[in-house]
């Protein structure tokens, strides 16, 4: 890299490290839908190798984030008054949902395309609905009431619920978080990326183009389908356990086909198959309907003098007619992979 | 050209519902000779090929590779064990680049796993290093290595032709089967395929070729089996082959009634 990637590079750390600082003067709730973006991102990304790279369309990928907010939630909280310290409930969770990704694959290996998103989808709903109602007889969920008062992230003896000061800056519990899931976010995204230009990552592109080829090519596509499905998974558990660690509180509610769908949105709004496309589309996605949230209603009172329209209805009429938009004039994402492109970049 | 027997195929039989596709069809190649299997449409040349390269379970017989039974139904075992195919109407991957088509076909060959490719360790580095010069050396192979960063789809008619090759012998088969190499090529492109069989073969490898193109078939195989209604009638060298009279009855209707 020359010195001048080295320093655009520098910027964009420092600007990334100094969000939470500026966004908290702008209200902590930015902060934490920041957070949640970034989140998103995270299952965006998980979901980019299923659907993205080996192509095998998954419409319940929630219920690999509900497996991991579900199994950090049981062993951080009162609900079995297990305590267990994050870094072995994370890797847990991770491996829980990986699991789950095989066990979702193994039955489907056979299907592909509308098939395949019909199986997914059930899943995704038998996992939610075994979370509503796991409480009888043994209660392991806690049913639709979910599970509270579940322990946070402490590294160091630090607890990431509380305010600290360091260096006389005031860094709250949001913030903290922002940090940690930045740190995860960059390692996600180098595993892609990685992923993608190996041999691993050549095999599930060659499945998603032409499955017959690949498998007379010498490529075990049984195997490789499956370890799309845990690896996507794992993202997956990974950012359900995050989830569970900032929000405090789990229930079925949050795992819903709608979510699914969403993170689906961002990984196709944003071109399948590309790392950053993706990121791009998590992004949007998870920013427009918020900054929606805060402008609708005063440009209406602006404009109007009263509130015609309600904001919620409006927000997402605005949300979707965008979307519909730019699936008519972009059809493959707005940053579509480019292996053209990425491969003369290569060269230097 | 009577080498040692390389695949032996036993009473190969197939059958789709109703249609017997193939009946008891027995075969042997030897190794490092062309050999042709020919046919009036819908013989079950294609069948044939694709129960022996796995991609069809078979109803009955077995094959033998280097004297070893094929694990049929699983093709990533069949290339492995060394057989590698093309297909008749093209198949590859469209939206990777060339080079990475003849890449996907060194996958059998190659074993770094999730963890080395995560990690990047320098043995992930070494053979994906390797990976590369081999996929440009086969590239250079079959002559298209000036195309090796266009992507599959954007590649001309008979180009695909050889990258489809590339990626078959990136899988270093023993036996590399042609679906019917030349349809659809003109003269040109069908003599400077010729001279890529010819050249495969010199360097050791053994071909099986479905063709159409009689003249092509009779000019480069060694030994020709002729499939008619899924049964073989006919196994010679081509001279002999041309004049059977079962053979000629298959290809023309019985002469005269």
């Amino acid at each position: 890299m020359s010195t001048k990637k080295w320093f655009g590079l520098a910027l964009v750390v420092l600007a990334l490290l100094a969000l939470p600082l500026v966004l908290t003067s702008v209200g902590t709730a930015w902060v934490r839908i920041t957070n949640l973006a970034i989140l998103f991102v995270f299952l965006a990304l998980g979901l980019n190798i299923v659907v993205g790279m080996a192509g095998l369309l998954d419409l319940g990928y929630i219920a690999f984030f509900a497996v991991g907010a579900y199994v950090y939630a049981l062993l951080a909280s009162p609900h079995f008054g297990l305590h267990l310290p994050f870094w072995i409930i994370l890797p847990l969770g991770a491996l829980f949902a990986g699991m789950a990704g095989a066990i979702l694959g193994a039955p489907t290996l056979r299907l592909r395309g509308d098939y395949l998103a019909i199986v997914t989808l059930g899943f995704g709903e038998i996992v939610r609905i075994f979370m509503n109602n796991l409480s009888q007889p043994f209660n392991i969920t806690n049913g639709p009431k979910g599970i509270t008062l579940i322990d946070g992230l402490n590294v160091a003896g630090m607890n990431f619920t509380a305010t600290h000061t360091l260096f006389g800056i005031p860094f709250t519990g949001p913030a903290k978080y922002y940090y940690v899931l930045l740190i995860l976010l960059t390692l996600v995204i180098v595993v892609n990326l990685r992923l993608q230009k190996s041999r691993i990552g050549r095999a599930w592109v060659a499945i998603r183009e032409d499955e017959l080829a690949a498998k007379a090519a010498g490529i075990n596509t049984r195997n490789m389908k499956l370890l799309a499905f845990a690896m996507g998974a794992s993202f997956g558990g990974t950012a359900g356990g995050m989830f569970a660690a900032m929000q405090g509180f789990v229930s079925p509610e949050s795992f819903i086909l709608h979510e699914s769908i969403l993170v689906l949105a961002m990984v196709v709004l944003g071109g399948m198959g590309n790392v950053w496309g993706v990121l791009a589309g998590a992004m949007l996605l998870s920013f427009v309907p918020e900054f929606l949230r805060y402008t609708v209603e005063p440009v209406q009172q602006m404009l109007f003098g009263k509130l015609l329209v309600d904001p919620e209805v409006l927000r997402m009429l605005i949300f979707g007619g965008a979307l519909v938009l730019t699936m008519r004039f972009r059809p493959a994402g707005l940053w579509p992979e480019s292996r053209h492109k990425l491969e003369m970049n290569e060269e230097k | 050209m009577s080498g040692e027997v390389l695949l032996e195929a036993r009473n190969i039989g197939k059958r789709f519902g109703g249609v017997q596709a193939l009946k008891d069809v027995s075969l042997t190649i030897r190794a490092r000779e062309i050999y042709g299997l020919i046919g009036p449409n819908g013989a079950g040349k294609t069948t044939f090929f694709n129960v022996m390269t796995g991609l069809y379970p078979r109803d009955g017989g077995e094959v033998l590779f280097g004297g070893v039974p094929l694990e049929l139904g699983t093709p990533y075992l069949v290339a492995q064990a060394g057989i590698a195919r093309t297909f008749q109407n093209i198949r590859l991957f469209g939206n990777m680049t060339a080079i990475e088509n003849v890449m996907v076909g060194r996958h059998v060959r190659t074993h770094v796993g999730v963890f080395g490719a995560i990690l990047r360790t320098p043995g992930q580095r070494a053979e994906e290093a390797a990976i590369r010069r081999r996929a440009d050396e086969l590239l250079h192979y079959v002559g298209i290595s000036h195309r090796a960063n266009d992507l599959a789809r954007n590649l001309s008619y008979g180009d695909q032709r050889r990258l489809e090759i590339a990626r078959a012998l990136a899988t270093e088969p023993q036996l590399l089967a042609l679906d019917e190499p030349a349809a659809g090529m003109n003269a040109t492109e069908t003599v400077a395929l010729r001279k890529l069989i010819e050249g495969l073969r010199a360097d050791g490898l053994t071909v099986l070729l479905i063709e159409h193109d009689v003249k092509l078939v009779m000019g480069l195989c060694d030994r020709v089996a002729v499939l008619d209604y899924g049964e073989k009638i006919a196994e010679d060298v081509p001279g002999v082959v041309q004049k059977d009279p079962k053979v000629i009855e298959a290809y023309l209707g019985a002469g005269g009634d």
